[in-house]
């Protein structure tokens, strides 16, 4: 490798990639070429920074000074100043939410600064596409102390001491499961890691993939000696290609170095890995669905036990773990179990990725350790809620989380305080919701996805689902009835309890704690007749405040039905039965004139 | 030999029998819809649930597809585990109120009125016809399609199919695509007939068994059809 003055890190994850990283990359190199910098300065495609919402994102390192929402007109400005004349662009820099001065470097930004890297160590860092950046950062050195150093019984004996538990939700020592498939009889074994990511708004498992493919190979690997399997397959669902491109190439490249296939490393250890690629089922992230989907079936979950572990693919022992749990495997070996687990409380140990979207000022991925507060991630990382608004609720673990609302903003966020209070730690997602949102229709929203993707075997599961979206429905189009909530609270526990698998035994969590937390909006939509958020459009009218109201005909011409009648500075009024209620006039009106009730 | 309690009684069983046998085998009752001997568990319909394990940390299973482990304790009709049937049966009914396996379920249990807007379906995806056609009829001519609420029973691509033989033995095995039974209170969602049907020949022969299915006197003149045709002429 050539030392390079400067390196220009653009950032290649989808969400950069979609906001045109690539022409900014090739704009950033034709410049570099044009001022003659090319044996100076390099240019490296990254996998995802995290701070997806501000993409595209480059950092300049050595000096990490971080640049955000690039376009690919800023380039040429940008490389001139910043490369030639060595002075940063301040105009381009993040500024935070409401405050004037822009912060250069990335490890100032609070959004990096209370985040603790350990599976997402190598985001936005190394170039995931090239084999020597990840061996460069100590990479496949985990891989090779395991070969030469370890026995099976040493490498389960660390993941046990580091007390890594399953990061695909459910939280089950990783340890314990790999000896449980290690002891089994029977052969060949199989590994599977897990990337089916399917819950709305969750792309931990997309950008651990993009940025750092080889580490998952690397634990898989490893994990692959301690359980005395000699095939793995990587299950990633069809709508991550580029996921699916980087991870082929990367495996492609270990095997051209001898890191996967036969003889690893001289050690006669054999070990070979390929992708199988999902068909969009969301049911198919979980397991036993999962595995008769790369067996070619349906997929459709089937009753445990028997456990993968004991009767997986094919018939024989297998052991699935989340990309997240996998990428965590190589550093707990290199560096021991008891490192990993000096981070994190007592039940949960080390760090978790979460992606943190919704009603907030900074949205993207974000690695905390674990036990970290609701409030440190909302309002220390996260900046807050949108617009200054208020803070009502965070939904933890993806569609078939929990609701908790402002009362427990203090709980630490691990997999037994998260069970406790009636949501999961899931695959990692948090959705923040502000006073706007009518949690009736979270509800609502969640359970129609559910029903949705519910594989239909269970009738429990299926017709349970629909009935509850059906009162659901009804409830906030303003048709609720005294007993809906009793009986979608009857109706929720007996899917949670009766179905088979985690879709439909987690289904009723949003509705449990959503009547749990806000029973208020439910009573307020039934009695009456009122949505608390002003979101439910059946329950809601629109008025012009008059004292409010300049006249200065906004609102009028944003209106689609025409519905919005006055004269220049006089004030306005809404013909209600005409008004569709789309909200045109709310953002049109500078002077909250619009009363929504 | 696993060794399991259930419902309080020891019982040992041969590896790889299923909950469910071993529980029909001290004679106790659970309820089933998608089970058959003759086919493979499915464990769709949910009514043959059991809880297992101790509280609070019991869990609901269905005993057709657990197999019976060693040293499990099951409990086959707690209080829990009733309720939950109830309104399992009261879903089924709203599903398909024409089937009379499922209006009989709902009179043996006490199901006497449905909270859902009925339905009037055909199907409660059972999977009996499927496993019927698969196993026992080896054609395969029908499977499901699709998932979650727009799961179908159909044949590949909805056409025609070239492997089925016409044999009806999904019609035979299925409990919703039969007649409705003509009980006295065919209209309504929740008939709940027969429990309430007190046959006028048991002043008769007393305590003994009446063999004749349907009885015709029931059909014809029993004192609920009389109430009935007071309330209509009222």
């Amino acid at each position: 490798m050539k030392a390079q003055r400067t390196h220009i890190l653009v950032c290649t994850g989808t969400g950069c990639v979609s906001a045109g990283a690539f022409d900014i990359m090739e704009t950033f190199q034709k410049e570099i070429e044009k001022h003659g910098l090319q044996e100076e300065i390099d240019v490296v495609p990254t996998g995802c920074n995290g701070f997806c919402e501000n993409g595209p994102l480059v950092l300049f390192e050595p000096e990490g000074i971080f640049y955000q929402r690039l376009k690919v007109q800023d380039v040429p400005f940008l490389v001139e100043e910043h490369c030639l004349k060595g002075r940063p662009v301040p105009t381009l820099m993040y500024t935070p939410h409401r405050k004037k001065t822009p912060i250069p470097a990335m490890k100032d930004i609070e959004f990096f600064k209370y985040q603790k890297l350990v599976a997402l160590r190598n985001r936005g860092r190394i170039n995931p596409e090239k084999i020597e950046d990840y061996i460069a950062f100590d990479g496949y050195l985990g891989l090779a102390k395991s070969l030469t150093e370890m026995s099976p019984e040493q490498i389960i004996e660390q993941i046990r001491i580091s007390g890594l538990r399953g990061r695909g939700g459910a939280g089950f020592p990783t340890a314990r499961k790999w000896q449980v498939c290690k002891e089994q009889p029977n052969s060949p074994k199989y590994l599977i890691c897990n990337a089916d990511e399917g819950d709305p708004g969750a792309f931990m498992d997309r950008s651990v993939l993009e940025a750092d493919p080889h580490a998952v190979i690397e634990g898989m690997a490893i994990g692959a000696k301690a359980i005395g399997a000699e095939k793995g397959f990587v299950y990633v669902r069809m709508e991550y290609p580029l996921a699916v491109e980087r991870m082929k190439k990367a495996i492609k490249q270990a095997e051209d170095m001898g890191l996967l296939g036969d003889d690893i490393l001289g050690s006669g250890f054999n070990f070979k890995l390929s992708v199988a690629i999902g068909a969009g089922a969301f049911v198919c992230g979980e397991e036993s669905a999962l595995i008769r989907s790369i067996e070619g079936q349906v997929g459709r979950p089937r009753q445990r036990p028997p456990f993968p572990a004991q009767k997986g693919l094919w018939g024989k022992p297998t052991n699935i773990n989340n990309v997240e749990t996998w990428v965590n495997v190589p550093q707990i070996i290199r560096k021991g179990g008891a490192w990993f687990a000096s981070v994190g409380t007592e039940g949960s140990k080390g760090t978790k990725i979460f992606s943190l979207v919704g009603k907030i000022n900074n949205t993207g991925l974000v690695e905390v350790p674990m036990g970290i507060t609701v409030r440190e991630i909302v309002f220390g990382i996260g900046e807050g809620i949108l617009g200054g608004k208020k803070f009502k609720a965070v939904q933890t673990g993806g569609p078939s989380g929990g609701c908790l609302p402002e009362s427990m903003l203090d709980l630490p966020i691990d997999y037994d305080s998260l069970a406790s209070v009636g949501s999961m730690m899931g695959s990692g997602g948090l959705i923040v919701m502000d006073e706007d949102t009518c949690m009736v229709d979270v509800a609502r929203y969640f359970t129609n996805f559910l029903a949705g993707e519910s594989c239909g075997k269970c009738f429990t599961c299926r017709k349970g689902l629909e009935r509850m979206l059906e009162i659901l429905t009804n409830i906030c189009n303003g048709k609720g009835k005294e007993g809906d909530v009793e009986l979608l609270e009857e109706l929720a526990i007996m899917v949670k309890d009766t179905s088979m698998c985690g879709l439909g035994q987690t289904a009723a969590n949003p509705t449990l704690s959503t009547i749990r937390y806000f029973r208020d909006e439910y009573d307020a939509h039934i009695k009456e007749k009122r949505c608390p958020a002003g979101f439910c459009k059946e329950l809601i009218t629109y008025s012009i405040l008059e004292d409010k109201c300049i006249g200065c005909g906004a609102c009028k011409r944003v209106c689609p039905t025409d519905s919005i009648s006055g004269e220049k500075k006089q004030t306005h009024v809404i013909d209600t039965k005409t008004c569709i209620k789309c909200g045109a006039c709310v953002e049109a009106c500078k002077f909250d004139a619009i009363n929504v009730v | 030999m696993p060794k399991l309690t259930i419902d309080g009684l020891d019982v040992e069983v041969e590896k790889g029998t299923t909950l469910l046998e071993a529980i029909r085998f001290l004679g106790i009752e659970v309820p089933t819809l998608c089970h058959n001997d003759g086919l493979t568990p499915l464990g769709a319909c949910r009514l043959c649930i059991v809880e297992i394990g101790k509280p609070p940390r019991s869990k609901i299973v269905t005993s057709c597809t657990y197999p019976a482990e060693d040293g499990l304790i099951v409990h086959s009709n707690t209080q829990r585990v009733i309720n939950q049937r109830k309104l399992i049966i009261e879903l089924m009914i709203a599903t398909v109120p024409s089937s009379k396996t499922i209006q009989d379920l709902a009179s043996k249990f006490g199901v006497t009125k449905c909270r859902f807007v009925p339905e009037h379906g055909e199907c409660i995806h059972c999977g009996l016809c499927v496993r019927m056609c698969n196993e026992q009829m080896m054609a395969g001519a029908i499977g499901f399609a699709e998932r979650g609420k727009d799961m179908v029973i159909t044949t590949p691509f909805d056409k025609t199919s070239d492997v089925c033989r016409l044999c009806g033995a999904c019609m035979y095995i299925c409990p919703c695509c039969e007649l409705r039974c003509q009980g006295p209170n065919a209209e309504t969602t929740v008939c709940s007939g027969c429990l309430n049907l007190e046959a006028p020949c048991l002043d008769t022969y007393d305590e003994k068994m009446c063999f004749l299915d349907p009885c015709a006197a029931c059909e014809l003149t029993g004192p609920f059809r009389a109430e009935k045709k007071k309330k209509v002429q009222a």
